[in-house]
């Protein structure tokens, strides 16, 4: 790749060559060859590899993972799901990435609006220390936490090994989904809509309940769905933080982890493919959010 | 615009401030205060223990393959997905988020049950053939890849569809075969879009912890990532070596950061 080339075009392209094989050019897609295709020899083969490493990196494991967590048949699936342990794992889990999600909906909406509304000294840092979260290795995350809320604490706030630590550690890491699915929506609200509300007689929070938030709700839902997402499925962040205890700060992904390291596979898989379910659930609703915001726009 | 009242508008950037200043700005200044409590020697120590320089070695060789496997898979997806229509496209674009959401223990044992050398589906063929992947270079090379496989494709393809095909069209009219055009018009006008996605890959392939703890078996100083060095001197009590680590890894992935605040307003005023 060489930077800094754009639009030089040396050689020049020899113009008077023809095109070799003007009939197969894209759109030609004759009706009735293969329904809608418009795949030429080159971009099949491109299309055959690279599904070839997707399905050997993504689809192929992630059915295994599927497959072997029903191959213990339903009851053993149920009894690994209903196992005391894993249930408390499952409820702290969901509990807290449902808390950290209301916390990232209230409070990333109020960090995306400050960001664009309002203009103070050092906004831009407040803008790269939103994506921190985001580029910091999750052990780290974890690590620098502790700095702040464990034994060390030079606040006196010792919330190593509880629930407030995982719920700590949950709200740095799912930090950034909101504001910066929020942010964008928001620079490009029209300001004449809200001008011409004003200037019909609506009010500040009649604006802000009738103008502003409709066109935010499809962005913050994103946003929320993004980090319930993130919070179920974290493990590096809580590694250090949470202390792992049984019944009281172990999460899901760590009692999986604790599975495949006694060497049972069937149990992980089945918890696994319960996390799995709902990634795949909140991918699918994302995928209808953006679809109604895009036919919107 | 709606002009918020001061006393609204004061209380709002200081909640924002002050949340994201206690969460995140002030802990990760202590890491930083942590590290050169005692000057650089500590850095310097920590960078001379053979294990975590091997460690960081090892991060770097596999965020460098990880990375360049994601671009090339990354740029080609994109350009089928944006410039072609074949069935089944609508399914692929959603499943390429797959990885995005899923958790990075159940990316391992995905990666564990179909490669591992005994009992898993390709694993003992792939073993008798010579190639361990599981507790092996390939096997954390794959899980990287695995978790940071969207990052390039999701910078990519909006750039891709709002620059439209007018200027490949015209290439291919004149000409150019493929391959011309997408050296020439199709990856000049993609730049910016796949330094952002290559950015992004990278900080994320850096900092993979879960996935590879898992296919890498953790063996000190032979299968150990950067960040798993991280957790093993934190839980030997040598928390200076943890930091100092921690400290090199943030500084890489803040760098990250940085480079694409800075590349942002360029990519907007071309």
């Amino acid at each position: 790749m060489t930077p800094g080339n754009v639009g030089v075009l040396t050689p020049p392209l020899d113009p008077i060559e023809p095109d070799p094989r003007p009939a197969r050019k894209r759109r030609s897609g004759a009706p009735g060859t293969w329904n809608h295709s418009t795949l030429n020899r080159g971009s099949a083969l491109g299309l055959g590899i690279a599904l070839t490493w997707f399905s050997l990196l993504v689809l192929i494991p992630l059915t295994a993972l599927v497959i072997t967590a029903a191959g213990g048949g339903w009851e053993a699936y149920i009894a690994t799901l209903t196992n005391e342990q894993t249930l408390a794992a499952i409820r702290l889990t969901v509990g807290q990435a449902i808390l950290v999600t209301c916390i990232n909906v209230v409070m990333g909406t109020i960090i995306a609006w400050v960001l664009v509304r309002d203009s103070f000294w050092g906004k831009r840092g407040l803008d790269v220390v939103i994506d921190i979260p985001f580029a910091l290795p999750t052990i780290v995350a974890g690590l620098v936490l502790l700095s702040l809320y464990g034994p060390n604490s030079p606040i006196s706030v010792n919330w190593a090994n509880t629930e407030r630590a995982v719920m700590l550690a949950l709200a740095f890491v799912t930090l950034p989904f909101v504001v910066r699915t929020v942010q964008p929506v928001l620079e490009e609200i029209e300001h004449d809509v809200e001008e011409a509300a004003a200037s019909l007689g609506a009010t500040r929070a009649t604006i802000l309940r009738r103008v502003i938030f409709p066109s935010l709700a499809p962005a913050i839902a994103a946003g929320a769905a993004l980090s319930f997402a993130r919070a179920i499925s974290e493990y590096g962040s809580l590694v250090l933080l949470s202390g792992n205890l049984p019944f009281n700060t172990e999460v899901v992904s760590v009692r999986v982890l604790t599975f495949i390291e006694g060497g049972n596979t069937a149990a992980a898989a089945s918890l696994a493919s319960v996390m799995l379910a709902i990634a795949l659930l909140v991918i699918v609703l994302l995928d209808i959010v953006q679809r109604r915001v895009a036919r919107r726009g | 615009m709606v002009e918020l009242s001061t006393p609204v508008k004061w209380s709002l950037r200081v909640l924002a401030l002050g949340y994201v200043f206690m969460l995140v700005a002030w802990p990760t200044a202590l890491v930083v205060q942590e590290t050169f409590k005692d000057g650089v020697g500590n850095l310097i120590d920590t960078v001379q223990d053979p294990y975590v320089a091997n460690a960081l070695r090892l991060t770097a060789v596999i965020a460098f393959w990880a990375v360049l496997i994601n671009v090339v898979f990354g740029v080609t997806i994109s350009i089928l997905l944006v410039r072609f229509e074949f069935p089944g496209k609508r399914l692929l674009s959603a499943l390429i988020d797959v990885p995005l959401s899923v958790s990075p223990v159940v990316v391992g044992l995905a990666l564990l049950l179909v490669y591992n050398g005994r009992t898993g589906w390709f694993g003992p063929t792939l073993e008798s053939a010579g190639y361990q992947v599981i507790f092996n270079g390939p096997g954390m090379i794959m899980a990287t890849c695995f978790v940071a496989l969207p990052l390039v494709i999701r910078e990519v393809v909006p750039v891709l569809s709002e620059i439209g095909d007018d200027q490949e069209q015209a290439a291919k009219s004149l000409g150019a075969t493929a391959r011309q055009t997408f050296w020439r018009i199709t990856l000049p006008s993609i730049k910016w879009a796949l330094v952002y996605g290559m950015v992004l890959s990278l900080a994320r392939s850096l900092g993979e912890f879960g996935a590879v703890k898992i296919v890498s078996g953790n063996f000190t100083g032979v299968t150990q990532t950067a960040t798993l060095v991280v957790e093993q001197k934190y839980q030997n009590f040598e928390q200076s070596a943890a930091y100092a680590t921690s400290f090199i890894l943030a500084t890489a992935s803040v760098l990250c950061i940085v480079v694409v605040s800075l590349l942002r307003p360029k990519e907007q005023s071309q």
